[in-house]
Order: C-alpha cells, then sequence, then structure tokens
C-alpha cells in the first residue's frame, strides 16, 4: 500500500510499504478514505517530538471502510467507521470509567517504560505519534490496522459526507472536552488561546454549553475571522496587549474560564518564548508555554483554566503563586474521545454542530508531503488539509 | 501472609521498594528454600477476580504466551515444571522449578530444584482489590550467573530485572484483561521480528 512515512525534520514521503495484517482477535483492517493532517503532526514534521524512527506511518486522524475483522471484532465488512486516536481496550479500570485516553492496555508493553519514567504511568497509546505512544502505524495511509475495534471505533450511517464526520476522531471531542473542561456556567465569559481547529471547536461547544460571550485569541486575520463566524469576539495579539484587552473586556473581572488551546509551539516573539526556544534548542527545556502563563495570569480569581493543548516535557516560570493565589483550578489531559462519539455524532446528524467550515485543502495521499509543506508554511490560510487516498490528482 | 511481622523501626512499604542491601536477605526468610541473591518484585492490578488469575497461572504452561524469552514451560507433574527459555545464537537454558507452598486463589511460592544453571525462587500473589480487581504481587530472587548464561539471564531480565518483571506482568493483564497482549507491529512478520 501506499503511506505517508516520517523520515526526520521537514522530510515526510509518500511510499510503498506492505499492507497492514489482523494480528489479534479483535483487530480490524480500515481501507482509509479519509485523513487529515493534525496540527500536532507538524510538532512531528517539525521534529520536536522525541521516539521517532524513520519509516513511521504518521496520521491519528481518519475514517474508512472495514475491509478485514479478527474474530473478536463486532465490526462488519463494508461498514464505514471514524476511528478515535486513542487507542484504549474498554476494558481495564480506567476504561471502565470512561478515562480512555489514561487506558492501561492500549500500549504495548515494550513502549510503556518511557513515560512510566517521564511522567509516572503511561496512557493510552496514540495511532501514528511517535514510540512512545505505542509506534502504531497512522493513518495517512491506504489501509490501517486498528485494535481494539470492538471498542473504539464508531459506525457511520450511510449517506453521510466523510467530511462531515471526520473530525470525530480527535479534534471535535478535543475542542468539547476542553469546553467541558472549563466548568462553563451560564453567563461565563470564556477566552481561547488559539484559533486552530481545537480553539474554534471549542468556541462552538463553549457557546453551545451556555457561555455568554467567547472571546478569542490569534494572530491570523483569518482563523479569528472564522472565529468570530461563530459568534466570538476577538483579540489580535499583534495588535492589541491580550492581558489588559480581557481585563477591559471584561470589566476588570478577567474571564470566569481560560482555555489554552496553543500549547508547545506558540508563535509570536514574547520574551519567555525567544527563553523557551532557546532552552528547547539547548535541550534545557522542552516545551514552549506562553499561552498557559497569559491564560492564569489573565483568568479571574476563583476561575478556570483548561488545558487542551499538548505539552510532553517541563515547564520553567509556571506562574505557580498565581495559581495558588488565585485559587484556580486546571483541568487538562489526552482526549477520552470514545466517550464523546456517540454524542457529538448525534449533534453532527443534528446540524447542531458544523465541522465542514474547517476544510480549506483536500489533497490526493499521493501529495501528502505537499499538504505537510502548505499546512507549515500558511497558518492563517491552510486551516485543515484532509488528505483522500482515492483522489485523483488535479 | 508472609511478610515479617512489622518491626516499630519499619515502615509499610514493600521490601522489594527497600534501599536497604539486605533487603534480598530479610525477603529470602519469607521463601521456603529461597534461592537467589538479587531481589525483585513488583505489583499490577487486573480488572478479574482472583481465582480465575490463579488458575490461569498455576497452569504454568499458560506463562509462556506473555513471558518474552520462555520457549516453552512443560508441566511434569502437579508440584514440578520444566522451563525453556531462549538464549542467544538459537540456544536455550533449561531448569526445572518446583512449587514449595500453594494456597489456591492466593498465592504460588516456587524454587529452582538443585543444580540449576540460574537458581531462582519466588512468590506470585493474588489480593483482591475490590471494584478494581486483583492486585498481583511477583517476588522474585534470583542469581545472576557470570559468562554465557549471564548473558541469557541479562536478556532474560533485559537491561533493567524490574522492568522487565514489570513488562510481563503488563502483558498478562493485558491477556486477562483484553484476551489478547498489544502489539504496534502491523504485519505478523514484523511480530515475529519483534518477539526474536
Amino acid at each position: 500500500m501506499r503511506a505517508l512515512t516520517w523520515h526526520g525534520k521537514h522530510d515526510v514521503r509518500v511510499e510503498t510499504v506492505d499492507d497492514p495484517e489482523v494480528l489479534n482477535p479483535r483487530d480490524a483492517i480500515i481501507r482509509v478514505t479519509s485523513t487529515a493532517i493534525c496540527g500536532s503532526d507538524l510538532h512531528l514534521y517539525d521534529g520536536s517530538i522525541p521516539t521517532m524512527q524513520k519509516g513511521d506511518i504518521l496520521g491519528h486522524e481518519f475514517m474508512g471502510e472495514v475491509v478485514e475483522t479478527g474474530a473478536a471484532s463486532t465490526l462488519k465488512k463494508g461498514q464505514r467507521v471514524v476511528v478515535p486516536f486513542t487507542i484504549a481496550c474498554g476494558a481495564c479500570y480506567h476504561c471502565g470509567k470512561h478515562q480512555y485516553s489514561a487506558c492501561d492496555n492500549g500500549l504495548p508493553a515494550e513502549n510503556q517504560d518511557i513515560a512510566q519514567v517521564l511522567y509516572g504511568q503511561p496512557m493510552s497509546g496514540l495511532f501514528g505519534y511517535s514510540h512512545m505512544t505505542g509506534g502504531y502505524a497512522g493513518g495517512q495511509a491506504e489501509y490501517v490496522r486498528v485494535p481494539f475495534s470492538d471498542t473504539g471505533p464508531i459506525v457511520i450511517p450511510d449517506g453521510v459526507d466523510d467530511d462531515k464526520v471526520l473530525f470525530l476522531s480527535d479534534i471535535l471531542p478535543t475542542g468539547w472536552m476542553a469546553a467541558e473542561n472549563a466548568g462553563i456556567e451560564p453567563g461565563d465569559i470564556v477566552a481561547v488561546w488559539g484559533c486552530g481547529p481545537v480553539g474554534l471547536f471549542a468556541v462552538q461547544s463553549a457557546l453551545l454549553m451556555g457561555a455568554e460571550r467567547v472571546i478569542a485569541i490569534d494572530h491570523f486575520p483569518h482563523r479569528l475571522e472564522l472565529a468570530r463566524h461563530f459568534g466570538a469576539e476577538t483579540i489580535n495579539f499583534e495588535q492589541s496587549s491580550v492581558y489588559e484587552a480581557l481585563l477591559e473586556m471584561t470589566g476588570g473581572i478577567g474571564p470566569d474560564a481560560v482555555i489554552d488551546a496553543v500549547g508547545l509551539e506558540a508563535h509570536g516573539f514574547f520574551v519567555d518564548n525567544v527563553l523557551d526556544q532557546i532552552k528547547v534548542s539547548t535541550f534545557l527545556g522542552t516545551d514552549r508555554a506562553h499561552s498557559i502563563r497569559q491564560a492564569i495570569h489573565a483568568c479571574r480569581k476563583g476561575g478556570r483554566v483548561s488545558m487542551p493543548a499538548v505539552y510532553g516535557g517541563f515547564i520553567d516560570k509556571f506562574p505557580l503563586g498565581a495559581f495558588m493565589e488565585k485559587g484556580l483550578t486546571l483541568r487538562t489531559g489526552q482526549t477520552h474521545v470514545q466517550h464523546y462519539l456517540p454524542g457529538l455524532l448525534a449533534a453532527v446528524m443534528a446540524d447542531k454542530i458544523d465541522t465542514t467550515f474547517l476544510i480549506s485543502h483536500r489533497l490526493p495521499l499521493e501529495q501528502a508531503a505537499d499538504g505537510y509543506r502548505l499546512f507549515h508554511d500558511h497558518q492563517n490560510e491552510v486551516t485543515k488539509v484532509v488528505l483522500k487516498p482515492g483522489l485523483q490528482p488535479a | 501472609m508472609d511478610h515479617p511481622a512489622h518491626e516499630p523501626d519499619h515502615d509499610d512499604a514493600p521490601l522489594t521498594t527497600s534501599k536497604s542491601h539486605d533487603a534480598a536477605a530479610t525477603a529470602r526468610e519469607t521463601l521456603v528454600d529461597a534461592r537467589g541473591d538479587v531481589l525483585v518484585g513488583k505489583s499490577v492490578t487486573i480488572n478479574k477476580p482472583r481465582d480465575e488469575l490463579y488458575a490461569f497461572w498455576r497452569d504454568f504452561a499458560n506463562l509462556a504466551c506473555f513471558m518474552e524469552n520462555v520457549e516453552r514451560i512443560d508441566v511434569v507433574d502437579h508440584q514440578r515444571s520444566h522451563w525453556v527459555v531462549r538464549a542467544p545464537a538459537g540456544k536455550t537454558v533449561e531448569w526445572d522449578a518446583i512449587v514449595t507452598q500453594d494456597r489456591p486463589g492466593e498465592l504460588i511460592a516456587w524454587t529452582s530444584a538443585e543444580g540449576a544453571q540460574v537458581p531462582n525462587s519466588g512468590r506470585i500473589e493474588f489480593r483482591d482489590a475490590g471494584a478494581r480487581g486483583t492486585v498481583v504481587s511477583a517476588t522474585i530472587l534470583y542469581d545472576p550467573p557470570a559468562g554465557a548464561v549471564g548473558r541469557v539471564i541479562a536478556m532474560m531480565f533485559q537491561r533493567e530485572p524490574a522492568i522487565q518483571a514489570r513488562r510481563e506482568l503488563r502483558r498478562f493483564k493485558q491477556l486477562m484483561e483484553t484476551g489478547e497482549i498489544a502489539t504496534s507491529a502491523r504485519t505478523r512478520q514484523q511480530r515475529e521480528e519483534e518477539r526474536g
């Protein structure tokens, strides 16, 4: 089959590799019909994520048709499914509590050691996202082996467009969980850092959950325009001082809840960012974190901090004093995708949430490397690249 | 249980987490016919009843399906089993293990037979953990030998014996909880290569 493989910083290639096979009873093989490039794939593209190996197949947002099933799979050939990016067993203690991204059994035992040392306990497996998260081949390919296919993938009704449901795989549930983690109460003012897909879905979700006002923060005019389209007010951090603006826009109080949807690749030339960048390049630290610092600084007293943004390592100058003195609450984590799928599929089917606005580019899988370059270099215009293995090159 | 009586100057943490150099010696006192001077111990919680876990473990032939490098385990009789472990260059090392204590649903302890190339002994315990299932704890004493056999042991326990023990227990957990052992291989050939 053809697949997008990683070879190093800014070096991804579409190559011919062996087709996947059913290896365990609960496996299924999916023929991919649509797969997206995620903002977090750019972290791999930029070489920021450790434990990658040459030849790794990327991609954790994908859907397709079931073409083969193991003896214990509950899927049937021909069904169309969206596959969660988190690989969870559905049988352990954490899955029982719907903490799917904390699944005990999604990671092969030999891949659990690094996270055991780094984080204290290993998390679930992820598709196409380094060997620390399992080394599973991802979905930017013609076919994928999907473990635990009886518990993860959600079956899509016939006649529903891929574009309408593809983002159930990651970014829609991630944006929804971000808003849920913000503990929104009616009348709240919520500030969202980052108008990438997760931030934009968090904006939509926060309003659906009863937020009175949402303030979206970014520096890409097109992305801010998309946020405004959903009813958010905006702050362009290149035009206005974010902390001052947030305080003035909330009558001197600060937002009730803040959502950091930016994370470790925060853009902009802030002093702490530049210092973080130097530390990243000298291995003194791994994460750049301007947005979470600013979010904590601006949040009102007793407010809530939600952090869907991906961090992997250690943070310097975390404003622990502000966090403690103001009595804030922080909720975060990789998304428990399986928990949110049924409800969000229903919301999409009922047209309560629109996801198709996000797709700016559709490319054949063969042009995946171009897609990465495009997404990396033009983040204002390129909001989402969807790869279609079946699409003929234009 | 076979833990030493509580002494006022000791905390409640398991011996296997002790910083003391004589922890292995103390652990030896808790085993019948203890062999081995290096102590390794790990616990894992498995979302299954302890009787079920004990029954699977007690049929020693089953252990080869989740223990890396164990080629096969032949059950000789109810007390004695014969272990065949893969070694470098297509060789194997073998020894007999004898059950020294057996409490159904609770505990199995063993020691290696006289003359084993790798003297070892240990205990696997199963304790109720309420809604979380069962805590399974392995306590292993072994003598790391020098030379070729030493390399086998290094391979069996990888670089860090405690890490290897944790991996084995996690594969056991995966098999019991999910009915399979997680692999990120894409093809049968890749999986065979990973198993060595």
